[in-house]
């Protein structure tokens, strides 16, 4: 690519989970489409499959203006090697200024040989992407419009504000429910370009013995109600009534981290900088303390209440109700309460 | 059949274990308080190689890049069974992003030359980025499995593994040689072996045999190196100029990401409205988020 600084679109890398279009892809597309509107540009995505997705469509109603499909039969699963060639073939061939994948297990494995290959940068996992101007006092020299990457690091602990002024494409990783999916509008019209998938059977190295695929994840992204549970809740069999609580107002069950590791509930529950990010109305906290890597996963819910025997515990800093006593005994006594008024 | 095994492995902050004592009164990171640690992951790579080595035989190479201090890591991997230990260690390497490291990383690869399989953890847990491996893979041009949990078999230059994409898994036959990501769920790190331990403590590299020295005493110090080598105890070292790396693709002249600014994480105070934990304040608490249609 040279390093060429174009002018052109961004992409977006388009993964399809069992035939369908994983919402982190079009969440994308969303923050795509308002980024490519303060540049001046357009949105392509890239889908690669075996050809038994049917749905091309709903790319566009997020606002993308162009879909690269490549239909290859023997792509019917991830496999590094085909998927980067395939990428970074693209890449060089509509130089976008940038590109953008989803944090998921495959666009983690995908992007980092992408960005390798093309010899440009990647910044994993950010939480917000920005178009600002750039000097650089050193060099004197000013760069307009380029992407500010901001994303956690060092645990949590820090926010860091990443750019890649001299190369291009732009690189970076999301994770699902980190950016909001924007309102759907069917009158948005795209074009789909088909492209050969030009692979050869060297470029396959794997083969497929045997694939399980587990029950469905717990959505917690979509959850507006979660009651989650941390160190504080003391047991299994105490976890219990964070269950309960959950059940009785319609939730879902989250977790601390803590929590996940004494094995009071599955990893999948995991709320936090390497669980699951949340944007639900209510976020019911029972017992956890609130270190940053679990505000990182919460701290943009709608209402945060935070149950911890601890007045000190950092959750009560960004609690919007905090109840200082025993969830033991707090939690029944919500329980009973909204019954009563139901 | 004996394999050659390479593990990548890396000296992180002990980022995990972060409590307000970590943290200073102007809301930054006070590194001083934070113990440098073997990264998680890159101890449950070693473990598989471990693993793969005591059943198939072959050896373990162990490579890291960092400060010298980092020569501490390399000594728990001979504690635990590693066969040689390199330390990747140079000033021109610092600053060195992701793409930077991973090629400083390829080149002391291609200088060992010989390897089946290259092992890192899944992701070190200063930067959770995972970038490392897919990038040495390509660098070094093999082919990459991530989130291997098991190896089942290797026979005649192929492998059989499961890993691990979220909630599907796969088990895959593919050929060296190949380059793994190991995640936390794959084993149980082996602690120290007593006799390992004996025989390795004095383990070190020329910089530590240096600094004992003194810089000046030149002859005492190629002396010592050598008694060291020739008793399998001198932890090497490679610089820049060993691994023929070009000065434009190593550290911060090699790094196409630039850190623009880092914020420290403060906690933004709310207003925060303190409920009784008693059955009158819960259920004015109750009454109130029905009221506001909160529940839905």
């Amino acid at each position: 690519m040279d390093n060429k600084i174009t002018t052109n679109g961004i992409l977006v890398y388009v993964e399809l989970d069992h035939n369908k279009i994983a919402t982190v892809s079009l969440e994308l597309i969303s923050k795509a489409r308002d980024l490519a509107d303060e540049l001046g540009v357009e949105v392509s995505a890239i889908m690669i499959s075996d050809g038994e997705n049917k749905d091309s469509d709903s790319p566009f109603s997020y606002g993308c203006d162009q879909l690269y499909r490549i239909t290859d039969s023997r792509l019917k699963f991830y496999e590094t090697l085909p998927y980067t060639k395939l990428t970074a073939q693209l890449i060089r061939r509509i130089e976008p200024q940038i590109v953008l994948f989803g944090a998921t297990p495959i666009g983690r494995d995908l992007a980092p040989r992408v960005a390798s290959s093309l010899k440009t940068g990647l910044t994993a996992d950010c939480t917000d992407l920005q178009i600002q101007d750039h000097e650089d006092k050193a060099k004197k020299k000013l760069y307009k419009n380029i992407l500010f990457q901001i994303r956690p690091a060092f645990g949590g602990n820090i926010i860091a504000t990443i750019i890649s002024p001299d190369h291009r494409p732009q690189m970076a990783t999301v994770r699902e429910g980190v950016m909001k999916l924007g309102t759907a509008n069917p009158k948005h019209q795209g074009q789909i370009i088909d492209l050969p998938s030009e692979l050869s059977e060297s470029d396959f190295h794997n083969q497929f013995i045997d694939r399980l695929v587990g029950r469905r994840r717990i959505n917690l992204n979509g959850a507006d109600i979660i009651v989650a549970g941390g160190a504080g809740v003391g047991g299994k069999k105490q976890f219990q009534l964070v269950h309960e609580l959950a059940e009785t107002l319609g939730g879902m069950v989250g977790a601390s981290r803590a929590a996940v590791d004494n094995g009071y509930i599955d990893a999948e529950h995991q709320v936090g900088q390497t669980g699951t990010t949340v944007r639900p109305k209510l976020y019911i906290a029972c017992g956890i303390s609130g270190c940053v890597q679990h505000q990182a996963g919460m701290d943009q819910s709608g209402k945060i209440i935070a149950i911890n025997t601890d007045p000190d515990a950092p959750i009560f800093n960004i609690a919007h109700y905090g109840i200082v006593g025993d969830l033991n005994q707090v939690i029944p006594m919500m329980i009973k309460s909204y019954k009563a008024k139901e | 059949m004996s394999i050659n095994l390479i593990v990548l492995v890396k000296q992180v902050p002990d980022t995990k274990n972060i409590t307000a004592k970590a943290m200073k009164d102007d809301g930054t990171v006070n590194r001083a308080a934070l113990p440098a640690i073997f990264n998680p992951e890159d101890l449950n790579a070693l473990e598989l190689a471990l693993d793969i080595k005591d059943r198939y035989n072959g050896t373990v190479t162990v490579i890291t890049m960092g400060p010298p201090r980092a020569a501490n890591i390399l000594r728990e991997t001979l504690f635990r069974g590693a066969d040689l230990c390199i330390l990747v260690t140079d000033r021109a390497f610092a600053g060195a992003d992701t793409l930077a490291t991973s090629y400083t990383l390829a080149q002391a690869i291609k200088k060992i030359g010989d390897y089946d399989l290259i092992l890192c953890g899944r992701q070190a847990i200063d930067g959770d980025t995972a970038q490392i491996g897919p990038q040495v893979a390509d660098k070094i041009g093999v082919n990459q499995i991530t989130y291997v949990h098991k190896i089942h078999e290797i026979r005649n230059d192929r492998v059989l593994l499961s890993r691990n994409l979220g909630r599907i898994t796969e088990k895959i036959e593919t050929g060296l040689p190949l380059l793994i990501t190991v995640p936390a769920s794959a084993n149980q790190p082996r602690s120290y072996g007593a006799k390992l331990m004996m025989r390795f403590k004095r383990a070190r590299t020329r910089l530590e045999v240096e600094a004992e020295k003194g810089k000046g005493d030149l002859p005492a110090i190629v002396a010592e190196c050598e008694r060291l080598a020739n008793r399998g105890l001198l932890i090497e070292t490679w610089s820049a100029a060993d691994l023929d790396a070009d000065p434009a693709d190593i550290g911060l002249r090699g790094s196409p990401t630039k850190v623009k600014k880092v914020q420290s994480v403060v906690f933004a105070a709310t207003d925060t409205r303190q409920i009784d934990p008693t059955e009158m304040g819960i259920k004015q608490l109750m009454a109130e988020l029905i009221e506001e249609r909160t529940f839905g």
